[in-house]
Parts: C-alpha cells; structure tokens; sequence
C-alpha cells in the first residue's frame, strides 16, 4: 500500500469513527449481558414475570370467580372436587375454584413483596447510608439498632406487631418491612464506608463537589448493585412470611384469595385424599421463592464489581 | 528569587489520633503522619517530594487540598492561608488546586462515563453548560492524547494508562495553577510511565502549570523535578535543587536512597549502602533525629537533639547533625 492509499484509508476511518461515535457500554449494560447468559436466573426471571402477568390479568385468566361457591350453581358435584377438566385444580369445600384461587393469590405475594421492600428499602438505605457516610456515634447507634432487629425473633415481632392492631393488608406490609429492613441497612453501610475512601470521592471533593453531590452522584450509584441483589432475595423470604402469618391466621383476611391461607384450610383434608387443596398453592409459593432466589442469584453474579476491572 | 512563590507550606502537622473503648473511647495516642514540615513551590517549576511508603508524603499533599484537615501549621496559597478558609472559599479555591491520583482504577467513578467524569468540575463550577461543556470535554480529552468520542465511554473500557490521561483531563478541566500529582505513574507500566511524565511536563509548558509531584522512585523524580525535597517519617530531611541532591547529596538518607537506583550497567560497581531494619512506626518515633536507628553514620548528640532544618548554602536544606557540626 503506497503511502497516499495508507493516509486515504486512515482518513475514511477517522470519518467513519466519527459517524459511528460508538457508545460506551455502562455496568449495567454488562451485568445484562452476563446475566442473559446466566440460564437458571433468566428461568427466575421467566417465573417472576410470569407470576406478573397471572396478578395484572387475573380476571381475565382465571377462568371463575376466585369466591364464588360454585355449589350453589352447579350442585354437590362441585364441592371438594379432585381436579378435572373444568377444574384443573379442583375445588374446595365451598366449592371454589382452586385454580382460580391461585392465580388471583399472586396478586397478594406480589404485591406484599414490593409493597414490603419499599418500605425497609427507604429506612434500611437511609439509616445503612447515614450510618455509613457519617460514622462515629450515629454509626454506632443505627448499627445497634440494626443488630437488635436482626436479633430479635422475626415471626415473633411480626406477630406481636399484628397482634395489637386488627389485621389488614397495609399493616402487614409495614410489619414485614419493617423487621426485613436490617440486611439491606448492612449491606449499604459496609458499601458506603468503602466506597467513601476511594480516590474518586477525593476526586469528587478536591473539585468541589458537596455532601450531598457525593452522596448522590457518587456513592450510591455504586451501592445500587448490591442492593438490588439483597432486595431481590429478600423478596422471596417475605412472601415465606406473609404465607406463614396468614396460615396463623395473622395475615390476610378470608374470603381474599391467599397461599397462606388455602394451605392452612386445606391442612386437614391433606391426610384424607383430598391433597389438591393444600397441595397447588403450595407449589405456587415454592415457585415464587424459587424465581426470585433464582434471579437474586444471577444478579449477584453478574453484577458483583470485582468482574469489572 | 524575587517573586513571591505560589505556595508555601509552614510547619504543616497532621496527626491522626488513635481511639480506644467501646461507648466511652479514650484517645490512647497518635499517628505522627506529617509532623511538622516547611517548603515552598515557585511558579512553573516542579518539587518533587520523595519518601519511603508510610513517611507521610501523600498526606502532605491532601493536606494542601484540605481533602484532610490539617492539626496545625499553615499553607499560603497567593496571599491567603488555604487552611483558614470558609467552605466557600475553598470551593472557589479548588478552581487553582487540583489532583491527579495514584490508582488509575480507584480515582474514576466507574458508573459515570467519561464525559460526565471529566465535565463534573465544569458543571459544579459552571465554567460550562450543555454544548459548550461537551465541546470543553472534548477538547481537553484531545489535550491529554485521547480521543473525542471517547466522552461517551466509561472507565472500565480503557487501559491505566488512558484512564491516567482521564484523571489528568479531569485536574486539567478548571484551569488550575497548581496541580499535586500524588505518584501518578507508581501504579502503571514502565512503558506508559514515561508516556505520562511526558504528558504532565508538556501541559506544564504549555499552560504554566506548578507541580507538586509525590513519587517513591528517585528516578523518575529526577526527570520531572526542578528542586526535591526528601521525607522521612513525618519530616523533610533534606531540600535541595535537582542537581544538587543527585551529585552531591548531603543527608546519610539520601545517599542511601541515591544508591538503592539501579544503574543499567553490569560491569559498573558501586558502594551501596544498605539500610537496615524497618522505618520505625510513626506511633512513637525514635527520639531525637528520627533516622538514628537506621543510620549508617549516627552520633550520641543523634539519639537526644532533634537536628534543625537549615540552609547549609545556595538553598540547600538539610536536617543532619553531622552536616551542620562540620
């Protein structure tokens, strides 16, 4: 190549760089790609929208109305039947739908789970990300407080917590919030006090940068991964509870569709042969859990920040 | 020297306290990091500061930008004491001083690109505004040798040497007059070192820039720096031009500093002289002059009296008994 042709070719690469100006690929971006690859979180993910879509479109997916006693339309047939091709669930002693039940109990888990997160995730980042910003007494106290509540017996607390007030939805979900917010609290603490000493917070700060500026711009940008990660599997173990406290009868309130609830009233036809009572929301619940400890796992792969160096 | 130097540090000391106890802590001691240290840095030129890991060095200079509070002492910076001033005043006054970091991969914040990297100090100064700041981000990013798409990338997608070029844009990017480069090129390949150093002393040309550059290799020191001064544990033993401090080095330190530089030449043989045991913890330093433990050369008077940091003649400062009794 002579040298003209050779500052010709550079010439046309430069402009065709500049056309295409490529776009850097952010973490995010990269966890994605690692995550897309990861089978069993993209089967987490499958499951949890899948259970999305079963709660937004309840009504028009389930094929009869999650309370009303079929046996008063369609007969004695139509109470504690073994499922069958109008009931691929079967139906319980009042003669409901079971599967209808369980599509329209995803909505309670669902909405429990995110309902639950946001509330320990506003108090678990802010006191984790005072704690760790500030440090010294503050740290001391909020840490304290962290480890009383993740000391304390959590069915237990959530039970007493329910106990005084008559129960209802909104209480449940502040319940279980408040006593899940601890291990969010941890995991944005130990990330702010490490990330609060890294050069690009000097940086940061010898440019001129505020408090609040680094707080915002800086730290908690790189605390989100882990967060999301801590959120995800937390979301699975309050769905455990909310079933648990319902099945004691501390939780949601009949006649409203609930996992908890259908397994604690199908428990005693468990043993006589009637096992599809107990037995379908079980395995919805399990699902659930599954998904997102699942998902909870990919994302710590794909997102952990010692991959990105 | 006629005019006025652009800093001047006196008697600048940190010591970091040591807590000890649960709910009711007690301070139990001190870190002696910097311990009472006096320079200063004329306009344009380059003071390199030397010193073993540990010694303080690096301290020194985030005490000048106050990314650390200083215990006591003073730094002038054009006519006011940089550690006297508001929150507002040092922001203004970070337009003047910046930093270049020694962790290519720790100094940039790897959830922002580049562009937004480079063009915060533009933004929280408002130098510049949406397209003007872009075009800025540009240019400066031409300046330190890389590429203007580069903006829109993020950090993880560059090698050290580049992202040092960042962090250089980023220092650049407020038009400073003195920037302290705290051993930049310590954490990079030998063969970008100098592809760096280059950088630093054709910006240095082309915008009058000041450098205080923090570095623990005596030669690469040498090659950027117009006068170096020599740290020890928490004190400056020994201040001097460039030439001078290679040729003729005064302070038993820095002899045994000059000698431990590999010289490329098999067949040339040297007297070495070897220091023995570790730097002593700056927790409780040796009594006295502070090298007396490690001392090839050490006297009785060495162990009691603190020796004092004088001009021994044509600005050539040293901290040495034996220098001074002579």
């Amino acid at each position: 190549m002579s040298k003209q042709e050779m500052a010709l070719s550079s010439a046309v690469a430069k402009q065709h760089n500049a056309e295409k100006e490529p776009k850097g690929r952010s973490l995010w971006a990269d966890g994605w790609r690692r995550l897309r690859k990861n089978r069993l979180a993209m089967l987490g993910l499958f499951i949890i929208v899948f259970m999305t879509v079963l709660a937004i479109f309840a009504p028009y997916i389930a094929p009869y109305d999650p309370i009303e006693q079929l046996i008063w339309t369609k007969g004695r047939a139509a109470k504690l039947a073994a499922p069958n091709k109008e009931h691929w669930f079967g139906t319980d002693l009042y003669g409901r739908d079971i599967l209808s039940r369980v599509i329209y109990g995803t909505r309670i888990s669902l909405t429990i789970a995110v309902a639950a997160s946001v509330v320990s995730l506003v108090i678990g980042v802010t006191l984790g990300a005072v704690a760790g910003y500030y440090g010294g007494k503050v740290d001391d106290f909020i840490s304290w407080l962290t480890n009383v509540i993740y000391a304390f017996p959590f069915l237990l607390f959530v039970l007493s917590i329910v106990a005084f007030r008559p129960a209802s939805l909104a209480l449940v979900y502040i319940a279980i919030g408040f006593v899940s917010w601890p291990s969010i609290a941890r995991v944005v603490r130990g990330q702010v006090l490490s990330i609060k000493e890294t050069e690009f917070v000097e940086a940061a700060r010898a440019v001129g940068a505020s408090d609040f500026e680094i707080i915002f711009r800086h730290i908690l940008p790189n605390v989100i991964a882990p967060v999301i990660v801590q959120v995800t599997l937390g979301m699975g173990s309050m769905i455990m509870t909310e079933a648990s406290l319902t099945f004691l009868g501390f939780g949601t309130q009949p006649p409203t569709p609930s996992w908890g609830y259908m397994i604690n009233q199908g428990r005693e036809y468990l043993l006589s042969g009637q096992w599809w009572w107990s037995v379908f929301p079980g395995i919805a619940i399990s699902l659930t859990v599954l998904g997102f400890n699942l998902l909870g796992d990919g994302l710590r792969d794909a997102l952990d920040p010692r991959l990105n160096k | 020297m006629g005019a006025a130097p652009l800093l001047e540090v006196k008697e600048l000391v940190k010591h970091f306290p040591i807590y000890k106890g649960w709910l009711v802590s007690k301070q139990i001691g001190s870190v002696k990091a910097v311990d009472g240290i006096s320079f200063t840095i004329n306009r344009g030129e380059t003071l390199g500061l030397v010193g073993e890991s540990g010694c303080g060095k690096s301290t020194t200079g985030r005490l000048i930008l106050r990314l650390i509070e200083a215990t006591s002492g003073e730094v002038w910076f054009e006519g006011q004491n940089v550690l006297n001033l508001s929150r507002d005043e040092m922001r203004e006054l970070r337009k003047d001083m910046q930093i270049i970091f020694q962790d290519p991969y720790a100094s940039l914040n790897p959830r922002m690109t580049v562009g937004d990297i480079i063009g915060e100090p533009l933004r929280i100064h408002g130098i510049a505004t949406g397209r003007e700041k872009e075009k800025r981000v540009r240019e400066l990013l031409e300046v330190v040798g890389l590429s203007s798409y580069h903006a829109r990338r993020y950090p993880h997608e560059f090698s050290g040497g580049q992202r040092q070029r960042i962090g250089v844009a980023r220092a650049l990017a407020v038009n400073p007059k003195l920037i302290i480069c705290d051993e930049p090129v310590s954490a990079l390949d030998v063969s970008i070192q100098a592809q760096v150093i280059n950088l630093l002393q054709d910006l240095q040309e082309e915008y009058g820039l000041t450098y205080l550059f923090i570095a623990h290799d005596l030669s690469v020191v040498k090659h950027i720096s117009d006068r170096v001064a020599v740290m020890y544990l928490g004190k400056i033993v020994e201040l001097t031009d460039k030439d001078s401090l290679y040729e003729n080095p005064l302070h038993p330190y820095t002899k045994a500093l000059l000698s431990a530089i590999p010289i490329p030449d098999p067949t040339l043989v040297r007297e070495r002289t070897l220091l023995e045991g570790d730097v002593p913890s700056p927790i409780n330093p040796p009594s006295g002059c502070r090298f007396h433990t490690r001392c090839p050369v050490a006297e009785e008077i060495c162990r009691h009296e603190e020796p004092a940091f004088v001009d021994v003649g044509g600005g050539h400062y040293v901290a040495c008994h034996l220098v001074h009794n002579k």
